[in-house]
């Protein structure tokens, strides 16, 4: 009894190190033009908004409360937010369309991570009483699973390499991507290891950055769109978040939320991971079933912009696009949070004929 | 494509008080989902998804608290969501629970709601310099107190309007075990005599910091038909946002709260609240908001929502009992505080309230606002099926 729903249009800022001189109303409120101008529609004319975003990277209790007013929203709208990537406000979204009542949906997710030190920042999202206060960064939590593969026998740094060496000239020819450039893996690996055995090109780059969806579903997704990128299945699932209390080699919350969202259905010729750090990337495949020839990360991925709270949504917008522009059939967009992919979203969508 | 009827099997609060110093938050929240697991006949296991909300992050000190509860509310290789609308997010957090169970994804849906006070100062939290405002008020009640003056103003509402409601609901509280304020002392006069904060709001009119969490246990149809205890159904669910800064607004009598609660009676079959509801649970985290939201509900026409404090209407013994519970003025967990008013709702219909019961409650609506009175969620539940 699932409603056809589709991606009808995407848009996104370049991701930039720091925007210092718009705040994050006016850093947001291009995009939201942009893709309401994409998909044909003003404010009045869309059933649902929601939005993620966190107060952790605005340092203000209801940030989100004052971007809602770059939306327009009077008279008064159906809205909702939540302190997620935008990739969960989209899957609130589905669910709401799901119901039939409303047939079209605005999905916008917009953050700063320069302005504060991000990588301690979110280590304020771990275990209040016995891990918060020892301060993990993310980079040495993301180098205690890159270690993991290593002693598991399950990777190479040499891989890790390879895996960066191609985000970063894909995202030559992606004018969002923030960094780009073409060096070879071997020229990576020379590099000194920044938090062993990462090294700085292992990481993503601190990024600000937007981006937005609109949803539309059945004939309102074919009137608005000539080539609807079409929600095929969409799940999501999370693990505890010690890490001790999970194999950080695998990532068996992927694994079922693509299993959810049916993407062994068919294959997809193109997959859009979020994969901060170049060695999840290597878990994420294994966890999603893709073989060496899938296309994945034709954006750059999160090594080539990393705006938290945005990248996992625009995973899914970078996919759609494929699919509405017709150069991808099927494909599958993933988004995680928390550290050490505790958890992850899985979205396959589909292009007609 | 029709939706699955949901209803409300099961419901958990804590304790609430101004420091629940003998538990973590993951303590704080699984005391309210097991006791909502407990009334709803289930276990952890039954439980296809977890659906949290809470206020500013802020409150804690810790970003996105969710991830770290995940195992505590038994979310292992499940979906869990996590909400934030600002102080409606309470009652949006139950709303995107049930539409997972309207939309026929889920069968069986835990959520919850909490807030833990104690770990931070919540007036300072909500006195931040907002770009291009001038910081000129200290906490929520600050920025609500000329609201309520221009209410008074364009009413002629009485001063003592607000001491009746503090009276009223802080009495209901003493029938209320879970309730933060259990004031046996009370009168009118030591509401009257309490120190005026921000004039008109007294100490005794204000809301209270509380350390509390509430759950509930949503489920679809074929479910609930098997419940041994009596649930509440879901009639209809609303939410409207309208923004901080416009020319259009009035933030006394907003329209956005208006339109919510036009769109959820429409789905409940409500033609005349007044008549056709039995009791509500309302967000009044300050005295006037009573009569503000009696007006802008529907349930008192424009300028006589003060005349239905003053009658007696509100009362437990009233025609249109409100604040059962005691509300937010005698418990403020504040991202629960809006799941409370839900989740009052539904015992009023279950017949589960307790000393605080209103009897023969068929239908009842719950409701939460949030930001400076520009998020609405609602809800109407009744003991028939819908």
């Amino acid at each position: 009894m699932v409603r056809d729903v589709a991606v009808i249009a995407f848009a996104q800022m370049p991701s930039v190190r720091a925007e210092t001189v718009l705040n994050d109303v006016e850093m947001l409120m291009p995009v939201i033009q942009d893709v309401r101008r994409r998909a044909g529609l003003d404010q009045q004319q869309i059933g649902f908004t929601c939005s993620g975003s966190t107060d952790y990277l605005s340092g203000q209790a209801f940030s989100f409360v004052s971007t809602l007013d770059g939306v327009g929203p009077w008279p008064p709208i159906q809205e909702s937010h939540v302190e997620m990537d935008g990739a969960w406000a989209l899957y609130e979204a589905w669910v709401k369309l799901q119901l039939g009542e409303l047939d079209t949906a605005l999905v916008y997710c917009y953050g700063k991570s320069a302005p504060g030190p991000i990588h301690e920042v979110l280590s304020r999202q771990l275990d209040p009483y016995h891990v918060a206060p020892l301060w993990p960064d993310a980079v040495s939590l993301a180098a205690l699973q890159a270690r993991s593969m290593l002693d598991a026998g399950k990777a190479t740094e040499a891989q890790f390499a390879e895996v960066v060496a191609r985000s970063r000239r894909n995202a030559l020819n992606n004018p969002n991507a923030q960094l780009a450039w073409d060096r070879s893996a071997a020229d990576l690996l020379a590099e000194e290891p920044m938090v062993d055995p990462l090294r700085m090109s292992d990481c993503p780059p601190i990024s600000d950055g937007a981006s937005a969806v609109i949803l539309a579903a059945g004939d309102r997704a074919r009137e608005l769109c000539s080539r609807p990128a079409w929600i095929r299945g969409i799940d999501h699932r999370i693990e505890p978040m010690a890490l001790g209390l999970r194999d950080l080699t695998v990532s068996a919350s992927t694994r079922l939320a693509g299993e959810k969202a049916g993407i062994g259905d068919a294959p997809v010729d193109v997959a859009e991971l979020h994969a901060p750090f170049s060695p999840q990337e290597l878990i994420l495949r294994e966890a999603l079933g893709l073989g060496e020839h899938a296309n994945v990360n034709p954006s750059g991925g999160a090594l080539a912009a990393n705006p938290v709270m945005v990248a996992g949504l625009t995973r899914i917008g970078e996919v759609a696009q494929r699919i509405i522009d017709g150069t991808a059939s099927r494909g599958v967009a993933h988004a995680t949070s928390g550290p050490c992919l505790q958890q992850n979203l899985v979205c396959v969508m589909e292009g007609e004929g | 494509m029709a939706k699955e009827r949901v209803a409300v099997v099961g419901v958990g609060q804590t304790q609430h008080q101004a420091t629940r110093g003998d538990v973590s938050m993951a303590g704080l929240v699984r005391e309210a989902a097991s006791r909502a697991l407990t009334d709803a006949g289930m276990t952890w296991q039954d439980i296809d998804a977890v659906v949290v909300g809470k206020a500013p992050d802020f409150f804690e000190g810790i970003m996105m608290p969710e991830l770290y509860l995940a195992d505590a509310l038994g979310a292992n290789g499940k979906p869990l969501f996590r909400v934030h609308t600002a102080g409606s997010v309470g009652g949006s957090t139950a709303i995107v629970a049930a539409q997972l169970v309207q939309a026929g994804i889920h069968e069986r849906v835990l959520t919850v709601a909490f807030e833990k006070q104690s770990e931070s100062e919540a007036m300072w939290a909500l006195s931040m310099p907002i770009p291009f405002q001038p910081p000129l008020h200290a906490g929520a009640g600050g920025y609500f107190a000329p609201h309520i003056r221009s209410y008074m103003a364009r009413s002629n509402a009485p001063d003592h309007i607000g001491i009746l409601v503090a009276l009223k609901d802080r009495t209901n509280a003493l029938a209320n075990p879970y309730a933060h304020l259990h004031e046996h002392e009370i009168t009118f006069d030591s509401i009257k005599d309490s120190l005026m904060l921000w004039d008109p709001v007294r100490y005794a009119e204000t809301c209270p910091s509380s350390d509390g969490a509430c759950a509930m246990v949503l489920a679809n149809e074929a479910v609930a038909d098997r419940a041994d205890k009596p649930v509440a159904w879901i009639k209809g669910t609303a939410m409207r946002s309208e923004p901080t800064m416009s020319a259009d607004r009035d933030p006394v009598l907003p329209r956005g709260g208006s339109d919510c609660a036009a769109d959820v009676y429409r789905q409940a079959g409500i033609t005349d609240p007044r008549r056709d509801v039995d009791c509500v649970e309302m967000y009044v985290p300050f005295s006037w908001f009573e009569p503000m939201w009696l007006e802008n509900l529907h349930f008192a026409p424009s300028g006589d929502g003060w005349r239905y404090v003053e009658d007696g209407v509100t009362q437990m013994d009233g025609d249109l009992p409100v604040n059962m519970s005691g509300g937010v003025l005698s418990s403020n967990p504040i991202g629960a505080s809006g799941m409370l008013r839900f989740a009052e709702a539904a015992l009023q219909v279950r017949g589960q309230a307790g000393e605080h019961q209103v009897d023969g409650a068929r239908t009842a609506v719950g409701h939460a606002y949030g930001g400076g009175s520009q998020f609405f969620a609602m809800w109407v539940v009744g003991s028939d099926k819908p």
